[in-house]
């Protein structure tokens, strides 16, 4: 079997398992083990294709066969993986089957758990697609399949009323870009005549073209990955079950945006515009989503904001003209968010509550899940040795090289623009994540307000019952947090590997006096965060923010505005539209019926008249017609 | 020669059942409607067995090709003063709508022996509904102008009598208004039938194909006059009004026709007789109907937004979906008929098991209201987890049936260029996400959330005669989702011969 016939299996082999789980009976006694075995065999297998591909392959893989022709525009189906992609593709399968085995203990008492690992399965191959398919429509189908999986998923517990609406809201603000994803898709296929990746990069645009259909292809980009304007639904969509929100809300679908414009980079490096629009976005993206972190109440809702900020970051990296920057933190992201959400599960299993107001002090009873998010929230933070910090040194590297003229696609101005968001965002980074540890695993428990643990007053007695204590979480739930854990310490160091290096085209790894500004950044972060919760034992040092605290907590109400701006309007013309159709153009019809009926009725009172006036009409015919003889007869 | 018999047998089988099914006694009733149902398997038969007489040698590639270049061909004089033949003939553009009206007549049968509706006995309507096939089936295979005219006109009664017959509460005026504004179209369509065979001298579609023997008026004037009569048939906003009722009062089997089938044969009739006998009609009248396509596709997704009934949302889904489908006509490129005709038998698949899911849910929660639906994914997973993946086929995800029309058309309208065409494939892509709105808004309503009253009391399991019936098109949906080249087989040639008469 080629390589590339194999590589097909990497996206096959989880969607037919998913198919096939979907297939399996549902409801509440439903069995689990097969539904487990097909999702954690999905994954793996994927997982071991994948590992094969990479040590055997050392040129990009291209297998393509023809799909389907319509009106002389060639679609394909097919594998085209560079090593890059296969890299991406590594860490789609390990969190996807790290995710998998977690959830078979996360929702053991969940009697809908056979359609989740089905819809789960499904997903990953979809993701798989976006990842590895050569060609645009191969990518477009992986890309909503992943949109519907996700919606399936967010809605999925059925004792959360807030989950259903969540998952519309995904799946309507996604949808809203996809709408400039399919015309963006449509400008470049149409052109080129085929939707094969490989010709399309190589087609000769004319630069209007080009950037109207890169902007739109940005559209689907920002709605998919969760940035400016189109970052609303990710807040929300933690409805979801949180291993969910780790596949799909961190590591993959969130970053397939991401990986969309690394594959087509070729044609975005030659559309400046383009690259300044993704600039705009990124920093916005930036400084929105850390500053929305600082604020919130929502263990799963400060990972939210803090993956849209992160993500921008990887935005940032791809408009300043550094696509293996963004890719290494995309990767770095992977490890370290999944690891971050998969933890905060193991908190949330444990406690019961998702709100940092009702933790507290979890650090001595359970020490394996405190540690995994030192490590986790020290990655993202950036601090060294962990994995965040290579990453991110080497974005904001590439970003500040990129501010001087020459140094990159975009304008000298989108360089500074992503440089300083990203500079700042550092010190807010480690500010939330300082504040999340310190919230969430030291001070005294909160669990049960200020008063401590109720009493239980019965009829002839009153009981003490001590309240359950948070332990760490059992082994399924333990080894893939602790996989990540080590993960993201070590994945950083992957950048002086040289095969790694090469894949990604990363430039080599050097440490000089530029870590300093962000070290000391990371510090004041931290220490600003420390010394706030020192300064007022048990308060929540969000309470610094003051009068600002309620809009960053909302998100700079760009809901609000969404509501504002989309919602009502849609509405208010849905409500135009049907009332024109029922009452102007059904009228209309209605009102031939009517009139008919009525002409009927004048003709019929006409021929009721009395023998006299009858006669008159008669003779007056009569006499018309005689006039009109004589006339033609005096004309010949 | 045998596949000329096999066309004949197509036509034949579905009216011998029907007349052997009526003939049964009233006692006999069950055993009438499994004859009748024996007959459309029966129909099935020669169906499957027609592609296999493609004889694409017999065809010289190079020559300047008729349009219209049937497999197999029944040629016989009938009424030479009316220039009335006797012609008959499938092709590759045909052929899907064709096996899609055998696959949907045999399951609505089954599903009548299983179920039959209030109001009339079962064998009638079987009966009905095989009459229903043999005039949909002669529509689609019919080469000659005024034979294509009068199987269009067999149509109209059986589908009123089957509304007005075994229909919901407002059955008769709903039937009425079907057939008083299909009507109005047929008149238009006399006349243009009349028109092309005066003029021309003949009503032989493989000959008129091209539009060659006929002058530039005659075309604008007969395309107009076809064009409005297909426009009431298919329907095209706003000769649409007559919809929402009919699909909302026919019970399940009459909406799954009436949706799968009957939609199809007015932008059929576009295709073969409007584009094909009258090309320079459908160039200059181009821009027009893809205006009011795209008005088709916003209008009808905006006013599902507001639709609080299970099966007028559906019918009115249907409007949006039929506009995507005339976008594609609209844009006169192979690239967009080649995608209506994916739309087409797409939509006929979904829409097909739409309503065959929404009867059910209607059955079993005696309610189709959506204010009194909910969570039925609770009580009934399996029901809901179908009504959620025909749901997510109709909004068009890619992967299942409906991506290729909808995304095709838009496709299709970018490669026409120009402001208007690229204003208006922006505006359809923007009608895609207001589908999938309304779409998500139907399964939030009724699909999550916690259980209503209504929804509590319905009865899970699936029978067996409903599986029978839902699983070819669930299959279908899939299939032709991932293997578009079903569909698109043989109509390459075709479409190509058919844009190539604009040039």
């Amino acid at each position: 079997m080629t390589a590339g016939a194999a590589g097909l299996l990497i996206p096959g082999v989880p969607l037919l398992l998913g198919l096939l789980g979907l297939l399996l009976r549902p409801g509440d006694d439903a069995p689990r083990r097969p539904a487990a075995a097909v999702g954690i065999a999905g994954a793996a297998g994927s997982l071991l294709v994948t590992f094969l591909l990479l040590f055997r392959a050392d040129q990009p893989i291209e297998f393509n066969k023809r799909w389907v022709s319509i009106g002389g525009l060639d679609i394909t189906l097919g594998f085209s993986a560079g090593m890059a992609a296969l890299y991406v593709a590594l860490a789609v399968c390990v969190v996807a089957l790290f995710v998998q085995i977690y959830s078979v203990a996360y929702l053991h008492d969940d009697p809908r758990y056979p359609p989740y690992a089905a819809q789960v399965s499904l997903f990953t191959g979809a993701m798989l697609l976006v990842v590895t398919s050569g060609d645009l429509i191969g990518v477009l189908v992986g890309w909503e399949v992943m949109g519907a999986c996700s919606y399936l998923l967010i809605g999925h517990d059925r004792r959360l009323p807030e989950a259903p609406a969540a998952a519309l809201k995904a799946f309507l603000v996604t949808r809203v870009g996809d709408v400039g994803f399919l015309l963006g898709v449509a400008l470049l296929v149409v052109d080129a005549g085929t939707s094969r990746i490989t010709a399309v990069l190589a087609h000769d645009y004319s630069t209007g073209t080009l950037t109207a259909a890169l902007l739109l292809v940005l559209a689907g980009v920002a709605g998919k990955s969760a940035q400016f304007p189109l970052h609303t639904w990710l807040p929300d969509a933690m409805a979801g079950p949180t291993p969910i929100s780790a596949l799909i809300h961190a590591a993959t679908m969130v970053a397939a945006g991401v990986y969309l414009v690394f594959r087509l980079y070729p044609l975005f490096t030659r559309s400046p515009a383009a690259l300044a629009v993704l600039g705009v976005m990124a920093a916005l993206t930036i400084l929105i989503g850390a500053l929305s972190a600082t604020a919130q109440d929502d263990l799963k809702r400060v990972l939210a904001w803090s993956t849209v900020s992160q993500i921008g970051y990887m935005t940032g990296a791809l408009a300043v003209g550094s696509p293996a920057a963004a890719l290494f933190h995309l990767l770095t992201h992977a490890a370290f968010k999944a690891l971050l959400f998969l933890a905060a599960g193991a908190v949330i299993h444990a406690v019961g509550t998702n709100y940092l107001s009702r933790m507290g002090g979890l650090r001595e009873h359970m020490p394996v899940t405190f540690w995994s998010f030192v490590v986790g929230l020290g990655a993202l933070a950036g601090l060294p040795p962990l994995a965040g910090f290579w990453s991110k040194e080497n974005v904001l590297a590439e970003a500040a090289h990129a501010t001087e003229a020459g140094g990159g696609p975009a304008p000298v101005w989108v360089g500074w623009l992503v440089w300083l968001a990203a500079l700042f965002a550092v010190f807010v980074t480690a500010w939330y994540s300082t504040r999340l540890l310190l919230r969430a695993f030291f001070g005294t428990s909160r669990a049960y307000g200020p008063d401590g643990p109720d009493w239980a007053i019965g009829f002839e007695d009153a009981r003490y019952t001590p309240p359950p204590v948070p332990h760490d979480p059992p082994g399924l739930m333990r080894w893939p947090i602790l996989l990540l854990a080590v993960l993201s310490a070590v994945l950083g160091l992957a950048a002086y590997a040289p095969g790694f290096r090469s894949a990604l085209e990363l430039d080599e790894p050097h440490l000089d006096v530029a870590i300093v500004l962000p070290l000391v950044l990371l510090a004041a972060g931290v220490g600003a965060a420390w010394w706030l919760w020192r300064a007022v034992p048990g308060a929540d040092p969000a309470a610094a923010l003051g009068p600002a605290r309620a809009f960053l907590a909302a998100g700079f109400r760009l809901d609000d505005v969404q509501n504002l701006l989309v919602v009502r309007p849609a509405r208010a013309l849905a409500r135009l539209v049907t009332a024109t159709d029922e009452h102007v153009v059904d009228a209309a019809v209605e009102g031939t019926g009517t009139t008919t009926t009525r002409l009927g009725g004048v003709l019929t009172t006409m021929h009721r008249v009395s023998l006299p006036t009858a006669a008159v009409f008669l003779f007056l015919g009569v006499l018309v017609l005689g006039v009109v003889a004589l006339w033609s007869g005096s004309s010949t | 020669m045998i596949f000329d018999a096999l066309l004949i047998a197509v036509l034949v089988l579905p009216v011998l059942g029907a007349v052997t099914v009526a003939l049964f006694p009233a006692r006999l009733d069950r055993a009438a409607r499994v004859a009748g149902t024996v007959f459309a398997a029966l129909t099935l038969l020669p169906v499957v067995l027609l592609p296999f007489g493609r004889d694409d040698a017999r065809f010289d590639p190079s020559a300047s090709l008729p349009a219209v270049r049937p497999w197999a061909e029944v040629d016989a004089s009938w009424v030479p003063a009316l220039r009335l033949d006797f012609h008959l003939g499938v092709d590759g553009v045909s052929y899907p709508l064709v096996a899609l009206t055998a696959l949907l007549t045999v399951l609505c049968c089954a599903y009548t022996v299983w179920r039959v509706p209030e109001g009339g006995s079962g064998r009638t309507l079987l009966a009905l509904l095989l009459v229903l096939e043999a005039g949909i089936l002669g529509t689609f295979l019919a080469l000659d102008l005024v034979l294509f005219f009068l199987f269009f006109e067999v149509v109209l009664l059986p589908m009123y009598a089957v509304i007005a017959g075994w229909g919901g509460d407002d059955r008769r005026r709903a039937a009425r208004k079907f057939v008083l504004y299909t009507i109005f179209g047929s008149v238009l369509l006399l006349l243009g039938v009349l028109t092309v065979t005066a003029t021309a001298g003949t009503g032989d579609l493989v000959v008129l194909s091209g539009g060659t023997e006929l002058d530039k008026h005659t075309q604008y004037a007969a395309f107009a006059l076809f064009a409005v009569a297909f426009a009431v048939k298919a329907p095209l906003w706003p000769l649409h009004t007559w919809l929402p009722d009919a699909h909302t009062q026919a019970p399940t089997v009459g909406s799954v026709i009436l949706a799968g089938v009957l939609l199809k044969m007015g932008t059929y009739g576009l295709i073969r007789i409007g584009v094909g006998v009258a090309p320079l009609g459908a160039a200059r009248a181009a821009s027009v109907l893809g205006v009011l396509a795209v008005a088709a596709i916003l209008a009808g997704a905006l006013i599902c937004l507001r639709q609080t009934e299970l099966k007028r949302l559906i019918a009115y889904s249907s409007v949006g979906h039929m506009g995507f489908v005339l976008l594609g006509i609209a844009t006169l490129t192979v690239t967009g008929l080649q995608a209506a005709l994916l739309g087409n038998v797409a939509h006929g698949l979904i829409t097909g098991l739409l309503f065959f899911l929404a009867g059910a849910i209607k059955d079993r929660a005696h309610t189709g209201d959506l204010a009194g639906l909910g969570g039925l994914r609770e009580t009934a997973p399996r029901l809901a987890g179908l009504l959620g993946f025909a749901a997510i086929a109709s909004l068009g995800l890619p992967g299942l049936a409906g991506f290729w029309g909808e995304a095709f058309a838009v496709v299709a309208a970018v490669q026409r260029g120009g402001p208007l065409w690229l204003t208006l494939a922006v505006l359809a892509a923007i009608g895609g996400a207001l589908t999938a709105a309304y779409f998500l808004r139907l399964l939030r309503k009724v699909t999550h959330g916690p259980a209503s009253p209504a929804v509590l009391g319905v009865r899970p399991a699936i029978a067996g005669p409903e599986w029978l019936a839902w699983a070819p098109l669930a299959v279908g949906v899939l299939a032709v989702g991932l293997v578009p080249a079903l569909v698109l087989a043989a109509t390459a040639g075709p479409m190509l011969a058919l844009t190539g008469a604009l040039r």
